[in-house]
């Protein structure tokens, strides 16, 4: 069933993406709106819409680092820092932890404000630095923030994190146990995150960053405040992440510092780079494509394994093996995503092929 | 006193892992501006090359006197033409279709490779540490106020010594000078009649083989070899690279001996849990003051 949703899904994107009629495009985007806002009427199984909710999350978070890493050009190896950040956010005043209960819709934005904040101090001194340095700086950042709140046992409950969060209330009535509040909310995230991705890509700070991204040089020159446009990247991209974070807490009710490792940020760029980097509906197609795989078709041929050939295979074991050859299965063969931005495409084969022929 | 030169010897030999490491990044950083993920894992992967061998020949019960000696310089052998060859076969089925790839795509390839290798290890050896035998004997000798093990004296000099190889042969010999070339400029490297993909082969068999020889002093050195040490050794080994300035061999020595003293040093004062957080602190601090490392040139922006 869960295939059937993304199947929807993912055949609007492509529709989306393939039909160069304005109206046709809102069209297919509205019909799909609606279908997803009405199925669970139709359709109501938790533990599928658990899985749809998740996957909307990711969406989210792929739509912020797709501004950093898409857009901007700036390699981010970290980004889970700032989904940490947003997810302590709301364990740390949300809980019994300090006696604090502030409403989740509070810290949606608190969140995303502090993950934005985190993001310009970290960029601040380190946006100087060029391409895989700055990978790097990125990628300590995101090693020592999840240590810190693991070291920091006084106020983040160290290791075992922080558990029995609040569950949220929307004007009076609590969530309960259903995750259907959480897939409703992240589908309206995704709503604001597509709306505000797109402006900001025809806005002056988008091209801005475009411009960054194919020569920086040549962009200082023609006036751009490089490191603005840098640092503007930086905390907005942080900041749906900030906002993914509080969301993802409240649905799990925990949070602890091994959820967001190194392992989050390659999953969230993988993504990224799946769908086709710098492309939104790409973008949104990969991080579906790789939720999907990772929380449903894998445990599924798991099973499907086992009841055919009598076994007790668990694919778990080779979870990352899996992951690890799609990755590098992609890149051999589409280097560039399935749906590929164009203006990167024509990029790579303008330049590509004559290159190839020397 | 006393605990200040034991941090100061643990500092020494934990540099001296990194060090090697961080050799095996910055020469195919080099030569390919690429950051090998994987090569972490192919550190793993000769610790664990070596750990076999050496359970396999003490359960022949051949390892004492001078079979001992033989068993151990077997056990490096193995280890570094294990990694050698492993680290080239990534590199010609992984990396070589991606040379004109956008840069990120080999970037990305690495990871991808790097879960395989981790998860392959995983299954072979499974997922708790391993104890690697304890073959070198340790004596502790004293010098002065100093105590320090003889197995810290092996594993400090076998890497210098390593290290010393690889200068040499990056300055003297006919293939070095081919893969300074290609570094500098692969273009006209080719150009000169230099056979490009050899020479970029070659570079991966010798960052394959320092990964071997770290792979086996560190697991002398750790006592033990786990699955997913290649992550962690792996990250602080490229963080001593760019710290030193990525590309520069001297600067990858320089930056692993400093990350290892400042691991050491750091665990002694405020804990081994604070570790991360003060070596990724340092190298941002440093970046911010040198972007391009301690003794990274840094070129003129090209248009």
């Amino acid at each position: 069933m869960i295939y059937a949703y993304a199947f929807v899904a993912i055949a609007a994107c492509v529709g989306i993406e393939r039909f160069h009629d304005r109206r046709v495009k809102i069209a297919i985007a509205l019909a799909l709106a609606a279908f997803l806002a009405i199925a669970p009427r139709f359709y109501g199984n938790e533990a599928v819409f658990s899985v749809l909710a998740d996957a909307a999350v990711y969406v989210m978070l792929a739509l912020g680092l797709n501004i950093v890493v898409g857009f901007a050009g700036l390699l981010d190896l970290g980004y889970a820092a700032f989904f940490a950040i947003g997810a302590y956010t709301y364990g740390m005043l949300a809980s019994p932890q300090f006696g604090l209960h502030l409403p989740f819709w509070v810290l949606l934005f608190l969140a995303a404000a502090l993950a934005a904040l985190f993001g310009a101090l970290l960029g601040a001194p380190t946006l100087r630095l060029h391409g895989d340095y700055l990978a790097i700086v990125t990628l300590g950042f995101g090693e020592i923030v999840p240590q810190i709140f693991q070291n920091l046992t006084k106020y983040t409950g160290g290791p075992n994190g922080i558990a029995a969060l609040d569950v949220p209330t929307f004007f009076g009535h609590s969530f309960g146990a259903s995750v259907m509040p959480y897939y409703y909310i992240a589908l309206v995230g995704i709503v604001f995150a597509l709306w505000i991705s797109r402006n900001l890509r025809e806005s002056r700070l988008g091209r801005a960053w475009m411009a960054i991204r194919e020569d920086e040089l040549a962009a200082k020159h023609a006036g751009i405040d490089v490191l603005r446009s840098k640092l503007a990247a930086f905390a907005i991209g942080a900041s749906f992440s900030g906002i993914g974070g509080v969301l993802f807490a409240a649905k799990l009710a925990l949070v602890s510092p091994d959820l967001f490792g190194f392992q989050v940020s390659v999953l969230i760029v993988s993504m990224l780079v799946l769908g086709g980097m710098g492309n939104i509906v790409g973008v949104v197609v990969g991080s579906l494509l790789l939720t999907i795989v990772n929380s449903a078709l894998l445990p599924q041929i798991n099973s499907l394994v086992d009841s055919t050939f009598h076994t007790t295979v668990d694919l778990s074991n080779i979870h990352f093996l899996i992951y690890g050859a799609i990755l590098v299965g992609i890149m051999l063969f589409r280097p560039e995503g399935l749906l590929p931005n164009k203006e990167r495409r024509a990029e790579l084969h303008h330049a590509g092929e004559p290159e190839a022929e020397a | 006193m006393h605990e200040f030169l034991a941090q100061l010897a643990n500092g020494v030999e934990l540099g001296a892992i990194y060090a090697l490491i961080a050799l095996g990044y910055t020469l195919v950083y080099g030569i390919l501006e690429l950051i090998n993920f994987a090569h972490g894992d192919v550190y793993t992967f000769g610790s664990f090359t070596a750990l076999v061998v050496l359970v396999a020949l003490r359960a022949a019960n051949v390892l004492h006197g001078a079979g001992l000696i033989l068993g151990i310089v077997a056990a490096l052998v193995v280890a570094i033409l294990a990694c050698a060859l492993l680290n080239a076969g990534i590199e010609r089925l992984a990396y070589r279709r991606l040379r004109k790839a956008p840069r990120l795509a080999p970037l990305i390839t690495a990871i991808g490779v790097s879960f395989m290798l981790e998860n392959l290890i995983e299954l072979w050896q499974g997922s708790a540490p391993v104890p690697f035998p304890n073959v070198i004997p340790n004596p502790e000798l004293e010098i002065g106020a100093l105590q320090i093990g003889v197995q810290q004296i092996v594993v400090v000099a076998l890497a210098v010594v390593t290290m010393i190889a690889l200068h040499y042969f990056v300055q003297r010999s006919r293939l070095g000078k081919a893969m300074r070339a290609v570094a500098q400029d692969r273009d006209a490297a080719a150009l000169v009649g230099i056979d490009v993909d050899r020479t970029i082969a070659v570079t991966f068999l010798i960052a394959g083989a320092l990964a071997g020889v770290a792979g086996f002093v560190g697991g002398v050195s750790f006592g033990s070899a786990w699955f997913l040490n290649g992550f962690g050794a792996g990250l602080r080994a490229f963080t001593a690279a760019v710290l030193g300035g990525i590309g520069n061999i001297a600067g990858a020595m320089l930056g692993g001996f400093l990350i290892g003293l400042l691991e050491s040093f750091s665990t002694w004062f405020i804990g081994g849990q604070w570790s991360n957080v003060a070596v990724f602190s340092v190298l941002i601090l440093v970046l911010v003051f040198r972007p391009s490392g301690l003794l990274g040139e840094s070129l003129p922006e090209k248009v």
